[in-house]
C-alpha cells in the first residue's frame, strides 16, 4: 500500500476532484489535443502566449486521476512563466518520471511536480502523468496535428 | 494410442484447488500478495501439461515438418498433424484438414477477409458485423470494404449487451457476402445465438465467420451443429502457448480459396517456365515453417481441458460468474456494463468514483490483475458511452475466495477515492 499512497497524494486527488484552470480558455493563442488510445484519457490544452511568455493556460477533457492532476498541476505551475522556463519544466519532469526509482528527486527544480515521483513504481501510468506536457510542449511549438503517447 | 477422451469426462463438480496445482503461475506472488488473475479474457495461464509439451517436443522431437526424410522429422510432422486432427475433433470438424493452423484469431479472420472475401465480395456488396466486436473482427473488413466499395453494416445491440436479432436480419439481403460475429464478447461476455445468426445468413446466401476466440475457453462448440463457415480461435486464450491459433472452414469453402501469404510449404511445383501451382487445403495456406511447438501445445491444452471436462467447465465457470456478477454488483457506486442472460466469465464494470485506469492500479497493489481499458472495443464503449471499463474475467481455475478479494479490491479504490 505505500507505493500505492505515493502515487495517490491528497494533492493528486484533490486535483483530480477539483481540477485547476479547468476549461477552454477564452483568447487562447496556441490549443493541442492529447490522447492515450491504451485506456482513453483524452484532453486539450489551451494557451494564450506572449511575448514569449505564457500568459494563460487551461485545459478540459476525461481521464484519469494521474493525467488530470498532472494536467491541473501543469497548468497552475505554468501560468505567467517563460516559454523557456517551461521548456525547461518539461525536461525536468520528463527526467523525473523516467527515472530509475532509486535516484533522488530535485524539489527545488521540480516544485509540486515532485510530487509524481510515484509513477515511476508504475511505469504504464508513466505515460498519463506526461500527456498533458507532451500535449503543452507541442502547443508551444505550434504544432497543430493531436499528439498521442503512442 | 490411446483415443482421447471428448466430452466424457463426467459432469463432476470440478475441484479447483487441485486444477491450481497444474498452473505454476498461479502460485506465484505479486507485489508480495497472493496472485488474483482475472484477466484470463486477455490470455490465459499455462498448465504444466501444455509446458511440458513444449519441452519435450523441443528436448526429444524439434525437426522442421514435412518432406524430411530423416526420422526426426517425420516425427515432428506426425506430432504437428496429430495436433490438427485433436483441434478438428475438439471443434467437431468433419476432418481435419478444414483446420488451418494461424497465428491467433486475428490472422485467421485477416486470412478469410483476404482470401474469400476478396473474390466474393464486390462493389456494392455488404458485409455485417456486431457492434460489440473487437477490433480484430472490425478492421480486418474495413479495410476489405474499402478496397473493394462493399459496404460495411453494424447490427445494433439492447442495454443489456445481447444482439438485436430482429435489427440484424433486417440488415441481411442478397447483398450481404459475409457475417462475422463472435461467438462471445470480450469486453461484456455476451454469448451470441450463432446457430440463428448462421442460419439467418445463410437464408440469404451469405457466409458466416464467427470469432471464437472467447467461445472456447469457455463451452464445447460444435461447428457442424452451428453450421458456420468459419470459426477462429486462439490458442493462448486456450491454456497454449501465444502466436497459435486455429483457423476451421468448411472444406468445400477452403478448397476454392485461393492463397493468402505464399512461400515454401503451400506450393506443389514452383517453376520459371511453368508458373506455380499450389498445394490443396490446409497446406495451401500454411506458407513458411508454422509454430510447430505452438500447435502440439494447442493439442496438450485441449486435452488438459476435456480432462476436467468442458461441461464441467461451463458449469462451474457458470455459477462463479453469478455469485461475482451478485458480489461486485451490489456495491454502491459501481455499474456493471453488458447484463446479458447468456453470458461467459466476464464482469466488465465502471465506477462513480474513480477511472478504470486508476482501479486497475489499486487492484494490482492488492495482487489482482485486471484489465483496465477500452479491450479492443472502442465502437461499444461508445455505445454505452465510456471511455474505458475495468474487466475481470474468469477461467475455471479461479475460485470464490478470488472474487472476495475483488470485492475487496473494489472498497479499497472507494477508500482511496472518497
Amino acid at each position: 500500500m505505500s507505493e500505492l499512497r505515493e502515487l495517490y497524494q491528497e494533492i493528486i486527488l484533490d486535483h483530480n476532484k477539483n481540477p485547476r484552470n479547468f476549461g477552454k480558455l477564452e483568447g487562447a493563442n496556441r490549443a493541442q489535443e492529447g490522447y492515450n488510445p491504451l485506456c482513453g484519457d483524452h484532453l486539450h490544452i489551451y494557451l494564450q502566449v506572449a511575448e514569449d511568455r505564457i500568459e494563460g493556460i487551461s485545459f478540459e477533457g476525461s481521464g484519469c486521476a494521474i493525467s488530470k492532476a498532472s494536467a491541473s498541476l501543469m497548468t497552475a505551475a505554468l501560468k505567467g512563466k517563460g516559454v523557456a522556463e517551461a521548456e525547461q519544466l518539461f525536461e525536468d519532469f520528463h527526467a523525473m518520471v523516467m527515472a530509475d526509482v532509486a535516484e533522488p528527486i530535485d524539489e527545488t527544480k521540480l516544485g509540486k511536480m515532485a510530487i509524481f515521483a510515484g509513477v515511476r513504481e508504475f511505469p504504464m501510468r508513466v505515460k498519463c502523468a506526461t500527456l498533458a506536457w507532451h500535449a503543452m510542449k507541442s502547443a508551444l511549438s505550434g504544432a497543430d496535428a493531436p499528439i498521442s503517447t503512442e | 494410442m490411446s483415443v482421447p477422451a471428448k466430452d466424457t469426462a463426467p459432469a463432476l463438480p470440478l475441484d479447483v484447488e487441485r486444477i491450481r496445482r497444474d498452473f505454476p503461475l498461479l502460485q506465484e506472488r505479486i507485489r508480495g500478495k497472493e496472485l488474483v488473475y482475472l484477466d484470463n479474457a486477455a490470455t490465459t495461464q499455462k498448465p504444466l501439461t501444455v509446458i511440458y509439451a513444449l519441452q519435450h517436443f523441443y528436448a526429444t522431437e524439434n525437426a522442421n515438418i514435412h518432406r524430411g526424410v530423416h526420422l526426426l522429422s517425420q516425427q515432428a510432422t506426425f506430432a504437428y498433424e496429430r495436433a490438427r486432427g485433436r483441434i478438428g475433433q475438439f471443434l467437431n470438424a468433419a476432418e481435419p484438414s478444414e483446420i488451418v493452423f494461424v497465428r491467433g484469431a486475428t490472422e485467421g479472420i485477416n486470412l478469410v477477409a483476404h482470401s474469400y472475401g476478396r473474390r466474393a465480395v464486390g462493389a456494392g456488396d455488404e458485409i455485417i458485423v456486431s457492434q460489440m466486436e473487437h477490433h480484430s473482427n472490425i478492421v480486418p473488413w474495413q479495410v476489405l470494404c474499402e478496397e473493394k466499395g462493399a459496404v460495411l453494416k453494424v447490427a445494433p445491440l439492447n442495454e443489456a449487451g445481447e444482439l438485436l436479432l430482429d435489427e440484424y436480419e433486417k440488415l441481411l439481403s442478397e447483398r450481404t457476402k459475409i457475417v462475422a460475429v463472435s461467438h462471445a464478447s470480450n469486453a461484456l461476455g455476451t454469448i451470441n445465438p450463432i446457430g440463428q445468426i448462421t442460419d439467418m445468413a445463410h437464408a440469404q446466401g451469405a457466409v458466416v465467420l464467427v470469432d471464437g476466440a472467447q467461445g472456447v475457453p469457455h463451452m464445447p462448440v460444435d461447428v457442424r451443429a452451428i453450421d458456420c463457415d468459419f470459426y477462429v480461435f486462439s490458442g493462448h486464450k486456450l491454456f497454449a502457448p501465444t502466436g497459435s491459433g486455429a483457423l476451421y472452414g468448411k472444406k468445400s469453402l477452403l478448397e476454392q480459396m485461393p492463397p493468402w501469404e505464399t512461400g515454401g510449404g503451400m506450393i506443389q511445383r514452383v517453376s520459371f517456365e511453368r508458373g506455380t501451382t499450389y498445394a490443396d487445403v490446409p497446406m495451401r495456406f500454411e506458407a513458411g515453417t508454422p509454430h510447430i511447438a505452438g500447435g502440439i501445445g494447442i493439442a496438450a491444452a485441449i486435452d488438459y481441458v476435456n480432462s476436467v471436462g468442458r461441461t464441467a467447465i461451463a458449469q462451474y465457470e457458470d455459477e462463479l460468474l453469478r455469485y461475482a456478477t451478485e458480489l461486485i454488483g451490489q456495491i454502491d457506486g459501481v455499474r456493471i456494463i453488458g447484463t446479458a442472460r447468456e453470458k461467459v466469465g466476464v464482469i466488465s464494470f465502471v465506477m462513480d468514483s474513480a477511472h478504470p485506469h486508476d482501479i486497475g492500479t489499486i487492484l494490482d497493489a492488492e495482487g489482482i490483475a485486471v484489465r483496465a481499458g477500452h479491450h479492443c472495443a472502442q465502437p461499444l464503449m461508445q455505445f454505452y458511452g465510456v471511455p474505458a471499463t475495468v474487466r475481470a474475467s474468469l477461467a475455471f481455475y479461479n475460485t470464490h475466495a478470488e472474487i472476495d478479494a475483488l470485492a475487496a479490491g473494489i472498497r479499497k479504490v472507494q477508500e482511496v477515492f472518497n
